[in-house]
């Protein structure tokens, strides 16, 4: 049997409507962008998703660092990895967008340079993961790198920016996606695609931590 | 003289704004024939497949990994 099931058909059921919806549903008629503002359903929501994911991931680290259980250590270290899949794919879907909005896929646009330099401090909490052979040293270690690398999220993919021009919208001094940057009809998807897609890398998460679970259960004496 | 020159500058001074907003004003283009063709439901049929797939893909991992769990917490006791 699946366990508790509710949310998972709710992340199917989500992104099955981000995905019709958000080809069929009408959509502003702006120049430059045209058809593909549609990408704000499918692009954005990589962004979004992963920085919930990520906080999830910070959270287990303290939970780690004050309680020593190394099942929090898989989880953070399992949320991180589902984040920086988002993160790239964000990165790559940007660019792929940008080739055609903004006449190449590479600008070095403000968001993009800070957007690819979080995901190299999230990278580098691989490689010092990978690096630790003893598992509580590894955890501990990478849980404060975690709590480092956090501290750089918002600022790099939020704050930072705003102090330069950017070819993204939504960056003149308001903040972004407020009421005036977001159409409401586009509003209605970019929502339920920003929650289905976070579930959907929960539940993607959670089979992950499962085997990890299965795999060290005498370390973990659960 | 000085006030007609004055009139003109800040005549010309409040045409600017108008000048700039005055963008090519022309349709702007969208994938209107995809959607009267009614080819955009082949589009979405497309991918409601592949995710439909995807989705049921993940949900034999995930019965796999409960039956592993089961199995595990027999041969643990």
């Amino acid at each position: 049997m699946i366990q508790k099931t509710w949310w998972k058909i709710l992340a199917v059921v989500l992104l099955l409507y981000a995905f019709i919806g958000g080809l069929l549903l009408p959509v502003p008629r702006l120049p430059i962008v045209n058809e593909s503002i549609r990408n704000l359903y499918y692009h954005v929501p990589m962004w979004f998703g992963m920085m919930v994911i990520m906080t999830v991931s910070v959270v287990n680290a303290i939970l780690y660092l004050r309680s020593k259980n190394l099942l929090y250590d898989i989880r953070s270290g399992a949320y991180a990895n589902t984040g920086i899949i988002l993160g790239i794919l964000g990165l790559v879907t940007g660019a792929i967008w940008a080739n055609y909005a903004w006449g190449a896929p590479w600008s070095n646009d403000i968001k993009q340079i800070l957007a690819a330099i979080a995901l190299l401090i999230y990278l580098a909490y691989f490689v010092l993961r990978s690096s630790i052979d003893d598992m509580d040293k590894k955890a501990r270690v990478s849980a404060v790198y975690n709590i480092f690398a956090y501290a750089m999220l918002f600022p790099t993919l939020f704050i930072l920016p705003r102090l330069y021009d950017s070819l993204h919208p939504g960056g003149e001094g308001n903040p972004a996606l407020s009421q005036q940057d977001i159409d409401p009809t586009m509003r209605m998807v970019f929502w339920p695609a920003v929650l289905g897609w976070t579930l959907f890398s929960v539940w993607i998460t959670t089979l992950f931590v499962r085997y990890r679970k299965i795999l060290d259960k005498n370390i973990l004496h659960v | 003289m000085y006030k007609l020159y004055a009139f003109l500058f800040s005549a010309i001074v409040m045409l600017i704004p108008a000048m700039l907003m005055a963008q090519p004003n022309g349709p702007v283009e969208m994938a209107d024939g995809l959607r009267s063709s009614g080819k955009i439901y082949v589009v979405v049929a497309v991918i409601v497949t592949l995710f439909t797939g995807l989705v049921l893909y993940i949900i034999s991992l995930d019965r796999k990994i409960s039956k592993l769990e089961k199995e595990s917490d027999q041969s643990h006791r």
